[in-house]
């Protein structure tokens, strides 16, 4: 490129020392809007399109935590955010780096995790010429994005960023992206009026408040069942109303049962506690929703893998579905009180009516009953080896039911969430609605990252594990102590119990022929590494593991053929479980 | 059952796109949308025909639509006493010797000749969908060469019969 000789002379020319603000660009303003929203960790990963932006980081310092693959930050994201009950924010490219984040965002939105995902994108200018590393990020996450914008005008920026934030942590949480041409970020920003950043969504009014008719019938259904059961969700961790959901149960001596992504909102050996419902839930779940006369249902979506076959779902049951989305009311389970409100709000609500106590006592013995009769169970024996179930027994023993849990994808995270029992409310994070594999260990960093001082396992997988192992370096890096064990049954358990069950016990790719030696694998990220083979081995080395500061990767050798049970077969109806009782 | 649906949303690029996007993620069948600025330039109202099972399945769909973020209103009409309006444009084969006799069964119907030329006519009429078709219906036999349907937009009466139910809108 040649320049005129003025435009050298220029180059040259003392820079003038004024008094004149320094202009902001689009990237400035950014990290300026983050700083507002007291963002205090980003994760990212740059290139070219983010260029503007990962400068203006620099002059403007917020931690950032650089993944080593934008699926890996995406995942911390969301476990920071489940933890912290803050937003998540990401930074990726444009291209690559934006659809690496695709999975995060698809598993954010069926969870209700609050993220603000920032895309790079090429110049306005080329949008739409198929230029180096575009991609049309905000088509792809449409369907996958509770709302997403492309800044068109570095005007914008602010007011856009200020939505983001506000869209992805209010009403039902979720991801919210927003694509940033290259030429938005480098773009002058020059404060009006109309820049003040006001948020404006005249179509975006989420109710918090519960109709005051819907309560009262509520409290009067809940005074004279006879058989009560709350089913508590996520919902309920979002709005922080453990301790409401607790005081209502224990008021009216209702039994309380979980979904999967629910656990916590209730101590795990509280004596209302029934267990976990669903595929893997327990026997004594699934048939109190069977047998109850009133389902509560706050906080959660009626889930398929909650349900089982809808046609036979809570039969004899009166349904109180309180949820923030009403679009989730009716959806799958015809509701007769439906309460659209915060959790909180309802719940507070509900209390504030002060009806009168109806009388339990008998369903809660007969749900005892249930209880001692069908506990879970598993049959260990020396010969047989380490059962994975006995691990989390350990890890909870270790950890003693106050560790921040994260688990992948598959038969150890049934196990976990069916042994591991919480102390507290958000500390248990798991992808639930997409069910991905990779999610666990990166969730795990961000998990740590909103919880410096908590114990934090990541229980996972050997599959799952090896498809974002790559952040090790965090590990390595940060020394960011995660204890990673990995109940490693050497096979996609879960798609091997599937297809002993269903498939005639043809194990089609399912069977991991070869592994890495995991504890060499630690040891080249400068990380401690343990290899535990049998029960005997875990009381000492788990738990020397799990007491130390540091990062450690515990391979822990289980049984291979163990099987999750109990189990609703898909199609078939919650009472109709199987592996209920020890052969 | 096949329903009548008005959205009004802010003029926001992508929006059409969001909101067909929802209904093709959500299984819904579209059969006929059509989309224009309303008295307020950043406003847009989108009129849908759907098809939908029953009535959950329809109540599933206005919560849905009502979620979108750049969603203002969602209404089902199809109960209310509105005005429902469809245009289409039909060229038809008609040679002098039976133009008077298309002509003559073109009439009841208002339609207005717009082009002419030596063997086909062009009418473009407009009306309720039930009209149209059967306005179409008895132009087949003349033999139809090109056929366009602009899909049904409608209007709500300013006096309504009765109050007619509305469903568990929350
Ligand atoms: C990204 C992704 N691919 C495939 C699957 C399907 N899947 C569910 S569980 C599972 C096996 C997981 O194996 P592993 O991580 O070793 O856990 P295990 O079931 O053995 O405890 C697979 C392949 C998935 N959930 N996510
Ligand atoms: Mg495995």
């Amino acid at each position: 490129m040649k320049m005129t000789v003025e435009e050298t002379e220029q180059m040259y020319e003392e820079p003038e020392a004024s008094a004149a603000p320094k202009q902001l660009d689009g990237a400035d303003v950014l990290i300026e809007t983050l700083k507002k929203h007291q963002v205090e960790v980003v994760f990212g990963y740059p290139g070219g399109a983010v260029l503007p932006i990962y400068d203006a980081l620099h002059k403007n310092p917020i931690r950032h935590i650089l993944a080593r693959h934008e699926q890996g930050a995406i995942h911390a994201a969301e476990g920071y955010a489940r933890v912290s009950g803050k937003v998540g924010v990401v930074i990726a490219t444009s291209g690559p780096g934006a659809t690496n984040v695709v999975t995060g965002i698809a598993d954010a939105m069926m969870d209700s995790i609050p993220l603000v995902v920032f895309t790079g994108q090429v110049a306005t200018t080329v949008i739409g010429t198929d230029a180096f590393q575009e991609a049309d990020i905000i088509s792809i996450t449409q369907p996958i994005t509770k709302h997403n914008y492309q800044v068109k005008d570095v005007a914008d920026l602010p007011r856009i960023v200020n939505e983001a934030f506000h869209i992805a942590s209010t009403g039902r949480p979720g991801p919210v992206v927003v694509d940033i041409p290259k030429n938005m970020a480098t773009g002058i920003f020059s404060p009006t009026d109309e820049t003040t950043g006001e948020v404006n969504l005249p179509g975006y009014q989420p109710t918090t408040t519960p109709n005051f008719l819907q309560i009262q019938k509520a409290a009067n259904a809940i005074s004279t069942a006879k058989q009560p059961l709350i089913l508590a969700g996520a919902g309920v961790l979002f709005a922080k109303a453990s301790d409401q959901l607790v005081e209502l149960a224990e008021k009216y001596q209702i039994p309380v049962t979980n979904t999967l992504l629910g656990l916590g909102t209730i101590e795990g050996n509280h004596p209302l506690f029934i267990g976990m419902a669903g595929m893997h839930g327990t026997y004594t779940a699934n048939m109190a929703i069977q047998t109850c006369d009133l389902l509560i249902n706050v906080g959660a979506r009626f889930d398929d893998r909650l349900t089982g076959n809808l046609a036979h779902f809570a039969p004899n049951a009166k349904v109180i579905h309180i949820d923030i989305d009403p679009a989730e009311i009716g959806k799958n389970v015809p509701t007769e009180i439906p309460i659209v409100a915060d959790a909180k709000e309802a719940l507070l609500a509900l209390l504030e009516q002060n009806a009168p106590n109806g009388n339990t006592a008998a369903w809660l013995e007969s749900l005892q009953i249930n209880q001692k009769e069908y506990p879970l169970f598993y049959e260990a024996s020396e010969e047989k080896g380490l059962l994975p179930q006995q691990v989390v027994e350990l890890i909870h023993e270790y950890t003693n039911g106050d560790a921040v849990v994260t688990t992948d994808v598959g038969q150890h995270q049934m196990w976990a969430a069916q042994y591991y029992k919480f102390n507290h409310p958000h500390n248990w994070v798991t992808s639930g609605g997409l069910g991905t594999m990779g999610f666990g260990f990166p969730a795990a960093i961000g998990a740590q990252l909103a919880k410096p001082e908590a114990k934090v396992v990541s229980i996972v997988g050997d599959a799952g594990f090896q498809m974002t192992l790559q952040e090790l370096s965090l590990l390595q890096e940060m020394r960011i102590p995660v204890k990673i064990v990995i109940l490693n049954n050497q096979a996609l358990g879960m798609v091997r119990q599937w297809q002993e069950t269903f498939h005639g016990e043809r194990y089609s790719h399912s069977l991991i022929p070869v592994q890495p030696d995991f504890v060499k694998l630690a040891a080249a990220y400068d990380l401690k590494g343990y290899k535990i083979e049998s029960y005997e081995d875990a009381k000492v080395q788990l738990k020397e593991a799990l007491e130390s500061d540091e990062p450690v990767l515990i391979d822990c050798r289980v049984v291979q053929k163990e099987k999750v049970y109990p189990m609703v077969v898909p199609g078939t109806a919650l009472h109709e479980m199987i592996g209920v009782k020890p052969e | 059952m096949k329903r009548i649906i008005t959205v009004t949303v802010i003029n926001q690029s992508g929006v059409l796109n969001r909101v067909t996007g929802l209904l093709m993620k959500r299984q819904f069948n579209i059969e006929s949308i059509t989309v224009g600025h309303t008295e307020q330039p950043q406003i847009s109202k989108m009129t849908f025909v759907v098809n939908v099972e029953d009535e959950q399945k329809l109540e599933q769909l206005l919560k849905q639509l009502q979620k979108q973020v750049d969603v203002l209103k969602v209404n089902d009409i199809t109960e209310k006493s509105i005005v429902v309006r469809e245009l289409a444009l039909v060229k038809v084969v008609a040679p002098p010797t039976v133009r008077a006799e298309i002509n003559s069964i073109v009439e009841p119907f208002r339609a207005a000749t717009i082009d002419t030329g030596k063997n086909v006519v062009t009418y473009q009429v407009t009306g309720n969908p039930e009209k149209i078709d059967a306005f179409i219906d008895l132009l087949k036999p003349y033999g139809i060469k090109d056929l366009t349907r602009t899909g049904v937009t409608a209007f709500v009466r300013e006096t309504q019969k009765v109050h007619t139910p509305q469903l568990s809108i929350l």
